[in-house]
């Protein structure tokens, strides 16, 4: 097994050492202009090293199986230059059960997924036929494999199907965006849901409002939650962040850094959620943690060795790929559910926006938790209505502000991607500037 | 290197104020081998060399940060002597930490020949990608040539056949000889970026322009050097005549939507009475594309190449490109702040 060849290999010159082994299998489905453009199976393994060599880490990867001996030997080149190290692998064999696997996403076919996305995009364009869509359907294998030189040892395999729909309408000048998804360790074959959103999107849009600026309350739904907030509060509860003392969270576990309504939760052990996993990229058992737990800063996240260097332990949050060395991530994150209705949220509002996705949002000063973004698709609001499509406006606040200024959070919390499940945020005062 | 970068990371920390800092340096060396059934074989070998230096300062709370991106095709000078400008982003850091936002709203905007190199992709370079339009029918018309985008100073190129920098090139992805495509020449479309698949599609001719970030991954249309030519104004003049404005320089991020483009700069002075006046936070600047360049109403003479950026396109990224301009103006871009 290669695992256990390249870590022999590395003990014979290092006094520790971790094997991490990925080989993967996807096969996208791609439609361009409405029809199937291209199909492709992509197929890649490697392998990653990491050594502690006379106290100080050296890490190598490769996707050449067939020379381990050269991936060892760049891996103790690097050593004398690479970080101290304070981490100590894992030894434990002992996981909580989390199901990604669902071997009907590799017996499902080809021309099923073709059939899938074709009818998506005929259905969509029944009632649209001005909309030109493109669509992906995908469905990928990957096994993961960790050996350390602890008797450290953890091995799973994770299945991902994917469907996503965009659709553009160009008129004149003028150019719409719409599109939604899902993403799910199970095959995804019922599309109604997407189809929905992505109507709705089109005829909430139908329209262009007058611009309006100013502060004004903006509902942020799920998309626009995710565009604008997890970038920011990733950046400041990455324990790496922390300790070089760059989040602005320093020294705030504990205190109210939200509405005490708001709490967010990283779970990697949610079932069939693709972000989800029994142990993180270090073979570390995963956990439920709360980041923010009714308003509260709760948790930084850690891998192991930016916990050594706390004086704490890994939250299980060791995120890597491939060619890169384990650094802190979330896995899995879910915003708790409140108890307004998002019609009701809209009802609410006199004159303002909501915010569904955004352009250039993590362009701005991340971790002071600042958003500044052009709103790509949002609508307005006035007296309670929504009264057309905002174009030629951006957004500008700070994360923390919003979390502290929420009027409601929405009653009804939907997954995006593989790994977020977020309600609606509705806060007031957040500032827009539109072109005259 | 680790020793000059260790070198930068004790000068950014000379600076008082400044709690942490970031250095990414990376080099690579990359051979292509291409084939194909029609009989063509290339070879060609390219070295990359990126670096990127960030200084974070903070205080009550409060973070800023400052940073640079450099990059080049294998030249390793670009480099070695930065002391001078890692503790300048260390010092900006801080300033930074005391500087206000910006008023949000519409703003005659300076952008230096970094920025406006970033401007240029994201704003009309992805909009020249053949296929973003060939397939549909409202796209082309709207990128049909000949039509009219901006004032006669304005000339566009893109092209791997411009030596010595990160987008350059002999051959592209699919055998393509490299070229130097003329996109905008006085305000006209008269170009536009082709695979094979494209220009067939169009009726064009290819443009050498297919790119894979890996030979994972199929060549799709992608810029290489883009650039805005230089004209016949002075930076001192656009700053002259502009009463209330703002300067914007050093990229940080760009996007786009096609019709809509942004791009933030890790720096920005306000513009008052012809002068540059007090330092800001960084700024996003958006705006509508066909709008923006009919806006952009100067263009010194002193061209300048961001070679330091990455393009992100159908998650292939960071693809090396590089992207270039003089310093140059644009009336009433919409600018955000608070």
């Amino acid at each position: 097994m290669i695992s256990h060849e390249v870590l022999e290999r590395a003990l014979n010159l290092a006094q520790d050492a971790e094997v991490f082994h990925v080989a993967s299998r996807e096969t996208p489905a791609v439609f361009e202009a409405n029809r199937l453009k291209l199909m492709e199976t992509r197929e890649t393994a490697g392998v990653a090293l990491r050594i502690i060599k006379d106290g100080r880490i050296g890490f190598a990867s490769t996707t050449n199986l067939e020379d381990l001996g050269k991936l060892v030997d760049a891996a103790a080149e690097v050593a004398p230059f690479g970080a101290e190290a304070r981490l100590e692998f894992p030894s434990g064999r002992r996981y909580p059960p989390v199901d990604v696997y669902d071997p009907e996403v590799e017996r499902f076919s080809m021309a099923e997924m073709v059939h899938l996305g074709q009818s998506l995009i005929e259905a969509l364009r029944a009632h649209h036929t001005d909309v030109q869509c493109d669509a992906h359907v995908s469905k990928g294998v990957s096994t993961i494999t960790l050996l350390n030189s602890r008797g450290g040892s953890v091995s799973y395999t994770r299945s991902v199907f994917g469907v996503h729909l965009e659709g553009t309408l160009v008129r004149g000048t003028d150019m719409l965006f719409v599109g939604d998804g899902q993403s799910s360790c199970h095959p995804v074959t019922d599309t109604a849901l997407i189809l929905e959103s992505v109507e709705q999107q089109l005829d909430l849009a139908r329209t262009v409002a007058p611009p309006i600026s100013g502060s004004l309350p903006v509902i942020f739904t799920p998309h626009g939650v995710a565009g604008v907030l997890i970038g920011p509060l990733l950046a400041a509860f990455n324990g790496r962040t922390v300790l070089q003392g760059a989040s602005p969270l320093v020294g705030r576990l504990g205190q109210r850094i939200a509405d005490q309504r708001f709490s967010l939760w990283d779970d990697p052990t949610i079932p069939y959620v693709p972000g989800s996993g029994m142990a993180d990229d270090e073979g570390v058992p995963t956990r439920r943690k709360a980041l923010i737990d009714h308003g509260v800063a709760a948790t930084f996240l850690y891998d192991l060795q930016t916990a050594a260097q706390a004086g704490t332990v890994s939250t299980g949050n060791a995120s890597r790929s491939l060619a890169s060395t384990p650094s802190p991530g979330a896995s899995v994150l879910v915003i708790d559910e409140g108890d307004v209705s998002y019609e009701d949220m809209v009802k609410d509002v006199k004159e303002g926006i909501i915010v569904e996705r955004l352009l250039g949002a993590g362009q701005g000063n991340v971790l002071a938790g600042d958003f500044n973004a052009n709103v790509l698709l949002g609508y307005r609001v006035s007296d309670g209505k929504i009264a057309g499509r905002v174009k030629d406006t951006m957004v500008s606040g700070n994360v923390y502000e919003v979390l502290n200024n929420l009027v409601a959070i929405g009653n009804k919390a939907r997954w995006l991607g593989g790994g977020f499940r977020t309600p609606a945020l509705y806060s007031a005062g957040v500032s827009v500037s539109a072109k005259k | 290197k680790k020793r000059i970068l260790d070198e930068y990371v004790a000068t950014m920390l000379t600076v008082p104020g400044v709690q942490t800092c970031t250095i990414g340096y990376g080099d690579s060396r990359r051979k292509t081998v291409f084939a194909s059934s029609e009989g063509a074989y290339t070879e060609q070998e390219q070295v990359h060399v990126i670096l990127r230096l960030a200084a974070m300062a903070r205080q009550d709370g409060e973070v800023q940060q400052a940073g640079v991106s450099l990059g080049s095709s294998g030249d390793f000078s670009i480099v070695t002597s930065l002391h001078s400008q890692a503790r300048e982003m260390g010092q900006r850091a801080v300033d930074l930490l005391r500087a206000p936002k910006v008023k949000g709203g519409e703003y005659t905007v300076v952008l230096d020949p970094i920025l406006a190199g970033v401007f240029i992709h994201e704003a009309f370079g992805h909009l020249s990608e053949a296929d973003f339009v060939y397939e549909n029918d409202h796209l082309r018309d709207l990128m049909r040539m000949g039509r009219h985008f901006g004032g006669r100073h304005l000339n566009v190129v893109d092209g791997a056949a411009i030596p010595g920098l990160r987008g350059s090139y002999k051959y592209d992805d699919e055998g393509t000889p490299a070229t130097r495509t003329y996109l905008i020449r006085e305000g006209e479309l008269v170009g536009r970026l082709h695979s094979r698949e494209t220009a067939a599609k169009m009726g064009e001719s290819p443009t050498g322009n297919a790119r894979a970030i890996g030979h994972t991954f199929p060549p799709i249309v992608r810029m290489t050097n883009t650039i805005i030519e230089p004209g016949n104004a002075t930076f001192e003049g656009l700053i002259g005549d502009t009463k209330e404005g703002v300067y914007a320089r050093n990229w940080y991020g760009g996007m786009t939507s096609m019709e809509m483009f942004t791009f933030s700069a890790g720096e920005a002075f306000m513009i008052r009475n012809g002068k540059i006046a007090e330092l800001l936070r960084p700024v996003m600047l958006t705006g509508n594309l066909f709008t923006t360049l009919e806006n952009l109403d100067g263009i010194a003479g002193d061209l300048d190449m961001n070679q330091g950026g990455g393009c992100g396109k159908g998650g292939q990224s960071p693809l090396p490109v590089s992207n270039g301009s003089p310093h140059i103006r644009i009336q009433r871009c919409l600018v955000g702040g608070t």
